[in-house]
């Protein structure tokens, strides 16, 4: 019988792989999919640019890359790993998880969700198209104004990296909606909003920060794009501007970005912490209290990035204060993993391994963070590879190992198998000793005055020897990451069958099978606590009694209230749509004819999309039928 | 405890904060609240970093013409909430009669908005003063422009019989939408046009 009725929901919720499916798909858990997968080959496009750079950089005045060609690379490996990598494959994890971890049938707005990727991946291939005519951006991450300016950077470079953000800025806002809206009403009954898990909590908060923080950096960018294309004066002295704005608007989105690419990564630390300490977080309420604490003061630390540029001394002391206490709830965090560690029965596996090595990295790079917020120390070390080593150590540290961490702790539930452990013992080591080999010694260079982002230095300054090391660090990361595809590639085939629950978790993704079928759960499940599936084995005769008041044979799922998860009413779920990829597109008219100043092809870009936005509205069949019954 | 109802006592048709709807709208609006903040911090970050405001040569805005555009803008908003009231209690007629105000009301206000501009003292080349009036104007006009739109969406819609009583969400998203774009006409009226006389 069982197989009947699975047959049944597969015909419901199932997607089969003919080409059309594969245009228009809205299920959560394949979106999430290419969300990691495109997002790692940013990384690994990324991650090929800074070899290039570090080639560069492992001799005194060595000529293997042009300073522009310099240029553009650094540029676009920053933009790349913060925008087009970091973000994402978060966003990723998020999009295959939420509904999984919440006993849900799919997010809030599945086909909101299937448009979100595709501008994802639509703005990227826009942004990297401008290395096709040799103009990548070039004037670093940050982009600051007069640089950047029409006088000083003539090209199209610039126009790629402005309109390219804003329109990526589209995927975001669309994907944080979704998720916060996914997790204050899809979740399953009973899991009150002091049960959600804390990679779900972590979601959350930085959902919100995506809301609040990307205005600002569009607002930016809006202005960049108008005074560079269409005779605007924002930033110009003489016309009664100020470069600062841009500055100071850059910051209050950049800073909290931070927090948005580190705290979904604290929120894989606490899932991975718990079920490999075998035992329950300790902490939860102050581990969900640091995230939204760190969040709220991220928006007040701005001012940092600024230290140099000549602020008054007064605002200079408010945000000095205010850096140093957001290093509170990081050192909250920090002691209840370790306590959970140290009081639980660990098991060192991989993805223990690499919460291991993000705390031992994580915490040195907190080390350097707390010395900026000392003004005087911080403008003796601003623009120095100093500060190039802090935020690798708290970016690549505190997102990237995090981020292996998941993809060795869901690949099982993804794919269905294991990842190798031997082939995954190497990938850490080399990522961890490659990763400290190539950006401690940048400390030490920075200390001894070596400038950020210069093509090339003099020889004899003592630089030398420590950018030799940096760079065969560079090498040995690379081979560790390496490892990691060819771990994918061995295990996708040859990996050990993983069951539904490989590691024992406590979680309710690892309650339905490995790959999840289209429909996630047979029922709906009911939520008694924060580890559903550890109650299941200390009291296993207390079987739910609870029925699943949705059908699972029609398209819907459950919304429940906000606070308690009570059952409120039925939504209906869209099926596969190809509208999504087509306003995609039509707005990738609308970015080029802003790019090459045809408005006219803007125009009717606007205007084709405004339509397929009100066909996407139009109400379906089944939403009709089921106002009308 | 968690109980669980019957399925037939859970409705597909919810409105207001029971619906995934309004929390993608409020989303969307929070989203919104910030830009405009950005916009007009922005403003007075250059506002108060300049020695004279309005620039030298550059006379006080003018008055009576957005007191003009205000009104209109804001009366706009009480008939679409007459709208809103009408189809909460089945009255289809209301309901279209108040939209179709509404839409009457919101063109008047563009086309003002771009005789406004077409008889700018200061155009957004001459200057950062200008440049962020055409910009923060000009984005909100957008807005408008949107919620005409939409407007104009929910009158096919309604001449269709799309909603009831019982199922109103779009409309009032619609009518959300609209009072957040007025609500930030204000805001951007008195930093605009009447902060220069302080």
């Amino acid at each position: 019988m069982a197989t009947i009725a699975d047959k049944r929901l597969t015909d419901i919720w199932g997607e089969s792989s003919s080409l059309w499916r594969t245009l228009a798909t809205v299920d959560h858990k394949t979106i999430g999919v290419r969300y990691m997968v495109t997002a790692f080959l940013f990384f690994i496009v990324g991650g090929i640019e800074a070899l290039l750079l570090r080639i560069q950089l492992g001799s005194a005045e060595s000529t293997f890359l042009s300073p522009d060609v310099y240029n553009q690379l650094f540029t676009m490996h920053g933009t790349t790993m913060i925008f087009f990598f970091a973000t994402p494959m978060l966003f990723g994890f998020g999009n295959f998880l939420v509904p999984l971890m919440l006993g849900s049938r799919d997010m809030a707005f599945p086909r909101l969700n299937a448009f979100g990727y595709w501008v994802f991946l639509f703005s990227g291939l826009f942004m990297y198209s401008s290395f096709l005519i040799g103009a990548a951006p070039n004037g670093g991450w940050f982009a600051y104004v007069p640089l950047t300016s029409l006088q000083y950077s003539p090209g199209p470079n610039l126009d790629f990296w402005g309109l390219g953000l804003i329109f990526l800025s589209i995927a975001s806002i669309g994907g944080a909606a979704n998720f916060i809206v996914s997790i204050l009403k899809m979740r399953a009954p009973g899991m009150s909003i002091n049960r959600m898990p804390l990679f779900i909590w972590a979601l959350l908060v930085t959902a919100f920060a995506v809301i609040f923080a990307i205005p600002p950096l569009t607002v930016a960018n809006i202005f960049l794009v108008l005074e560079r294309g269409f005779g605007f004066r924002f930033f110009e002295s003489q016309y009664g501007g100020n470069p600062l704005l841009w500055q100071h608007l850059f910051w209050i989105f950049g800073h909290p970005d931070v927090y948005i690419i580190f705290l979904p990564a604290v929120g894989i630390v606490s899932e991975v912490v718990q079920v490999f300490s075998r035992r329950v977080v300790v902490g939860y309420t102050l581990l969900a209290t640091a995230v939204v604490v760190t969040v709220i003061i991220a928006f007040g630390v701005w001012v940092h990035h600024m230290f140099a540029v000549g602020i008054s001394p007064m605002a200079s002391d408010l945000f000095s204060l205010a850096s140093v206490v957001i290093g509170i709830p990081a050192g909250v965090q920090i002691f209840a993993w370790l306590a959970t560690i140290l009081t639980g029965k660990p098991r060192f596996q991989l993805p223990l391994m690499w919460v291991a090595g993000f705390i031992f990295v994580f915490v040195i790079g907190g080390l350097s963070g707390v010395m900026f917020p000392a003004a005087s120390f911080d403008q003796q070390v601003t623009d120095s590879y100093f500060v190039v080593a802090h935020f690798h150590y708290v970016l690549f540290g505190g997102a990237v190992f995090p981020i292996f961490a998941g993809f060795y702790y869901w690949f099982p539930k993804i794919v269905g198998r294991m990842l190798n452990k031997r082939i995954g013992w190497w990938n850490f080591w080399l990522t961890f000793i490659g990763f400290n080999l190539t950006f401690f010694p940048m400390h030490i260079v920075g200390l001894l005055g070596m400038p950020r982002r210069v093509y090339t230095y003099q020889g004899g300054l003592g630089w030398d020897t420590i950018n030799l090391i940096s760079t065969i660090g560079s090498f040995v990361l690379a081979v560790g990451i390496l490892l990691f595809i060819v771990n994918l590639i061995y295990s996708l085939n040859k990996g050990e069958k993983a069951g539904d629950n490989p590691w024992d978790a406590a979680t309710l993704e690892w309650a339905t099978t490995s790959p999840p079928e289209p429909y996630n759960f047979k029922t709906i499940p009911t939520i008694y606590s924060r580890v559903p599936l550890w109650d299941q084995k200390s009291h296993p005769n207390d079987e739910s009694s609870n029925p699943d008041p949705t059908d699972p044979y029609q398209r819907e799922t459950l919304v429940t209230s906000l606070l308690d998860a009570q059952p409120e009413s039925r939504l209906i779920m869209p099926e596969a749509s190809i509208i999504p990829l087509v306003l995609a597109l039509v707005l990738v008219l609308v970015f080029a004819g802003l790019l090459i100043h045809v408005l006219w092809m803007t125009g009717i870009g606007v205007a084709v999309s405004l339509i397929v936005v009100g066909w996407w509205l139009w109400p379906t069949r089944q939403e009709a039928e089921a106002a009308a019954s | 405890m968690t109980v669980i109802p019957a399925r037939s006592e859970l409705p597909t048709q919810v409105s207001g904060s029971r619906s995934v709807g309004w929390w993608g709208l409020i989303c969307l609006l929070l989203n919104e609240v910030v830009l405009f903040a950005s916009l007009i911090a922005s403003y007075l970050y250059i506002r108060f970093n300049s020695t004279a405001w309005p620039p030298l040569g550059v006379p006080k805005p003018e008055l009576i013409l957005p007191a003009i555009m205000t009104v209109i803008l804001l009366s706009s908003s009480v008939f679409m909430h007459l709208a809103q009231r009408g189809i909460q209690r089945g009255d289809q007629s209301r309901l279209r009669i108040g939209l179709l105000i509404a839409f009457g009301l919101a063109v008047i206000f563009l086309a003002l908005q771009v005789y406004e501009y077409m008889h700018s003292d200061v155009l957004p080349k001459d200057n950062t003063y200008g440049s962020l009036f055409f910009a923060i104007t000009g984005i909100h006009g957008i807005h408008v422009l949107l919620a005409v739109l939409m407007n104009g969406y929910l009158q096919l819609r309604a001449r269709l019989g799309h909603f009831s009583a019982r199922r109103l969400q779009g409309v009032e998203n619609v009518v959300l939408y609209w009072h957040f774009v007025d609500a930030v006409w204000i805001l951007i009226v008195l930093s605009l046009y009447v902060s220069p006389y302080f």
